[in-house]
């Protein structure tokens, strides 16, 4: 009765998919190349690169750290805030209360984490959605903010913290590149080569499957939602260092392009899933056109107009090239 | 009967310029890259007739429906002439809808969180578009349904209907929209329905025959998509065979019977799967004691290695809750003895119930079962990967290879580890989510409705696999309305009503019109039809 099986065919290689990859990246050398003809002499220069490379170190850790929550299907507004607060909160623990730089460093990113597991115990007890939850915690963390600063620029963290983030340089690239770099890394292994990456995959993509298969569902969960917590502290850690000091306001307006940094690079490297290796190239992309438009001396605004136009463009675009199929990230 | 040449189309009954068609759809060719997926189909439909469109899966008749929903855009030769006009091509949805075709899809379309009304004029655009006079409609809704004899409160959220007041709902919401086109003020119109009956149990599928009764009645012409060859059977003028991409047969209900539906659609003769006989099954493999939740009063069952053993009734009669509540998916009381290990059913999940050697297949295969959204091998290693790993990475090459003897050992077509299992037809998603549980070798497997939506070919393949599983020791429980596919697979049938077992049947018994009478009845019916007589009765 049963019919002759058919031996197992791996597919060839699919020229449209790795055309898909890598397209960012091809974008991504374009515009370098495009730049270096308008501004000859000055953009293509070890200087700017390593400028380029070192001043976003904190989009990337924060974008990384959404990625998790993102993948197991979690929205985490709250990222911005837990990073200006784990900034804050380095600083007046450090200068106010004169806590040493080591201690002021862990219990920032305990906090972090802290906040992390709030958001899992709201979501995931009382079963509210995670853009309700974390919008509200990540605006109550505001306020603790403001109180805790007084609404005041704390300036004065210890040198120690400064010169591990951006005095240190390896290659001419401050270090604070190479801890964003490791980062991007660790979680590239982590979400594709390890037995956690894969549940939080299932889990993102069908909460169902993923229960009915045995994994536990709310403790995954959680773990990317502490880590997505822990990790917004970290890059408000590198936040504080890169300047030594810290404002209650600025980091905010960091929640946005990290997102878009999410989203865009879930179109490249493994499209149409969110990845390390795709966000870390993103935020490149992104920064390496407004370093580019703002030597040729565009205006400020510039940032967002790029920050949103080539979010919009660039998924536009890879819809286009896999037919308008209806999106599934996770 | 005739199974038809189509090299002769024009000595098909009813395939003639006959006068009384009302939809032709002639030569239609459809291509998805270099897949010719539709060969030169020709098929009429005549007015006030029920057509049935069969076809395994794979065999192009849902992709001929989507031709007609103008979803698909056909090679240009196809030709498709409404009530005698030529359309132009590719089929413009909303103009198809307005002359007078309207569509249930398979998952029905409805809403479940919204009303039953506002469902309704989802796609009324006869509608006031400034204001909608609820009062007015509602009583309107309320005389079309008790038209055909439903009682259906308009204003009832749609979530809390039973599945064959979904059916129905959808199904008149189409017979609505069929009225207010062109067509249907000449009281005319095509229904098509794509596989309205799978969710539902035999009774609630006769009442949903009553209501497609109803509807030809007032002129209209039905075309119903199925698997069922007894719903074929039961309901249809006409049936449709669809085969690799041809129309394999056109024949006349009355004048045909079970075998040769059959032999059409699969075009070879496919023998229905048989158990061979083993020594009656003994020990303890597990121990269902006092499971009790969902529509389940305290239910007792032991099953021993190898044995299978079925659970079925009529719906709500709690059967269906006993595998979800014995693996800690659903909550409930009682106990769980596996292994030497007893499971507090209270505070079991699945991730306990895995641990201690159970498996589950659910029946929703789309939302409890597989992920379509990735690919075969994601899918088919979900259990496997903690044994794929290189120390603590995950090993790719052996997750592939796993897949690839996943897919070769049960047939899985295409034989492609790297394809979204969403490419995939039911039939073969069933197969990838059976050989990934049965990898496990589990002690306990517990299904719900393991081939509902699968073709009749790997239907028999899905049987012969869980039988191999039970000859090498796993125990089976399967819950199922489907009393042909208890019958093939089982060794023992439990049947429920209101929540408890009432009758429990062995040896002969477990035969596809006992299980079904039982069903209605409550106990067996005596005496017990001898072995001769079951061969009529297949």
């Amino acid at each position: 009765m049963t019919a002759t099986p058919l031996p197992a065919v791996r597919a060839p290689i699919d020229w449209k998919l790795q055309a898909e990859r890598f397209a960012l990246l091809a974008a991504w050398a374009a515009l370098i190349g495009l730049f270096a003809v308008l501004i000859p002499g000055t953009f293509l220069t070890w200087r700017t690169f390593s400028s380029i490379l070192g001043s976003q170190a904190v989009l990337v850790v924060l974008a990384l750290g959404l990625l998790l929550p993102l993948t197991a299907g979690d929205f985490d507004l709250s990222a911005a805030s837990v990073l200006v607060f784990s900034a804050m909160f380095v600083a007046v623990s450090n200068v106010t209360w004169g806590w040493p730089i080591g201690l002021s460093l862990l219990g920032a990113l305990a906090t972090g984490a802290i906040v992390g597991a709030l958001n899992a115990w709201f979501i995931l007890f009382f079963r509210i959605h995670s853009l309700i939850v974390t919008l509200g915690l990540g605006t109550f963390l505001n306020g603790m903010t403001l109180w805790l600063s007084g609404s005041q620029t704390i300036s004065g963290i210890s040198m120690t913290l400064v010169d591990a983030v951006v005095i240190t340089r390896i290659l001419g690239i401050p270090a604070a590149f190479w801890y964003g770099l490791a980062l991007c890394l660790v979680l590239w292994y982590a979400l594709e080569w390890s037995m956690a990456g894969r549940r939080l995959l299932f889990v993102g993509r069908g909460r169902e499957v993923a229960r009915l298969n045995g994994i536990s569902v709310d403790r995954t969960r959680a773990a990317a939602l502490i880590l997505s917590g822990a990790l917004s502290a970290l890059a408000g850690v590198l936040y504080a260092g890169m300047t030594g000091s810290a404002d209650p306001v600025s980091g905010q307006g960091l929640l946005l392009p990290a997102f878009a940094a999410a989203f865009l690079g879930a179109t490249a490297i493994y499209p149409g899933r969110f990845n390390p290796l795709g966000t870390l190239l993103s935020v490149y992309f992104l920064i390496t056109g407004i370093t580019g438009l703002s030597m040729l001396g565009a205006a400020a605004h510039v940032q967002s107009l790029f920050y949103g136009g080539a979010l919009v463009v660039a998924v536009a675009l890879s819809q286009l090239v896999r037919k308008r199929q209806p999106q599934n990230f996770g | 009967m005739t199974l038809v040449d189509l090299a002769a189309p024009d000595r098909l009954p009813g395939s003639g310029k006959h006068p009384a068609e009302v939809l032709r759809m002639e030569n239609v060719r459809m291509r998805f890259g270099p897949v010719e997926v539709l060969k030169g189909v020709s098929l009429g439909l005549r007015r006030k007739e029920i057509l049935g469109l069969l076809g395994a899966n794979g065999s192009g008749k849902s992709t001929l429906i989507k031709v007609l929903a103008g979803f698909n855009s056909p090679e240009p030769e196809s030709r498709v002439r409404l009530w005698g006009d030529d359309l132009p091509l590719p089929l413009d949805a909303a103009l198809i809808r307005r002359k007078g075709v309207a569509f249930v899809h398979q998952h029905l379309g409805l809403i479940p969180s919204l009303r039953v009304i506002d469902n309704m004029i989802l796609s009324n655009d006869r509608l006031h578009p400034l204001g909608i006079a609820w009062g007015r409609e509602a009583r309107r809704l309320r005389g079309l349904f008790a038209e055909f004899g439903l009682a259906i409160d308009p204003l009832a959220p749609v979530e809390s209907l039973a599945p064959v007041q979904r059916a129905f709902v959808a199904i008149v919401r189409a017979f609505d929209d069929l009225r207010r086109s062109e067509a249907g003020r000449a009281g005319e119109g095509v229904l098509v329905l794509d596989e309205p009956t799978p969710f539902l149990s035999g009774e609630d599928v006769e009442k949903l025959f009553a209501l497609l009764r109803g509807i030809r009645a007032t002129g209209a012409s039905v075309i119903i998509v199925t698997h069922d060859i007894d719903e074929v059977l039961a309901i249809t003028d006409r049936v449709a065979v669809m085969r690799d991409g041809r129309l394999a047969a056109m024949m006349t209900t009355a004048e045909t019977t079970r075998q040769e539906i059959l032999d059409a659609i699969v075009g070879r003769a496919v023998e229905t799967f048989r158990r061979p006989s083993r020594p009656a099954p003994t020990g303890v493999a597990a121990r269902l004691a006092g499971i009790a939740g969902g529509q389940l009063d305290p239910f007792d069952l032991t099953l021993a290695p190898g044995e299978v053993v079925g659970v079925t009734g009529l719906i709500g009669s709690g059967f269906a809750d006993v595998p979800y509540l014995a693996f800690g998916a659903a909550p409930g009381t009682g106990r769980v003895e596996i292994g030497g290990q007893a499971l507090d059913v209270a505070r079991l999940t699945p991730a306990r119930a895995v641990a201690a050697g159970m498996g589950l297949i659910p029946g929703d295969r789309l939302h409890q079962s597989c992920i379509v959204a990735l690919s075969v091998t994601d899918n088919a290693t979900m259990l496997a990967l903690p044994r794929l790993r290189r120390g603590p990475a995950l090993d790719r090459a052996a997750m592939t290879r796993a897949t690839e003897a996943l897919v070769a050992a049960h047939d899985v077509r295409p034989p492609r580890p790297g394809h979204l299992l969403g490419a995939l037809s039911g039939g073969n998603q069933q197969k990838v989510v059976l050989g990934k549980w049965l990898a496990e070798e589990p002690r306990l497997l517990l299904l719900d409705e393991p081939t509902q939506g699968v073709d009749f070919g790997a239907r028999q393949q899905i049987f012969a696999a869980i039988d191999a599983a039970a000859a090498r020791g796993t125990a089976v429980l399967c819950a199922s309305t489907d009393a042909e596919q208890l019958s093939q697979i089982c060794d023992r049938v439990i049947v429920f009503a209101k929540g408890r077992p009432v009758a429990e049947l062995t040896g002969a018994q477990v035969e596809k019109s006992v299980i079904a009478r039982t069903c209605f009845l409550g106990v067996p019916p005596a005496p017990a039809p001898s072995p001769s007589l079951q061969e009529g009765l297949a």
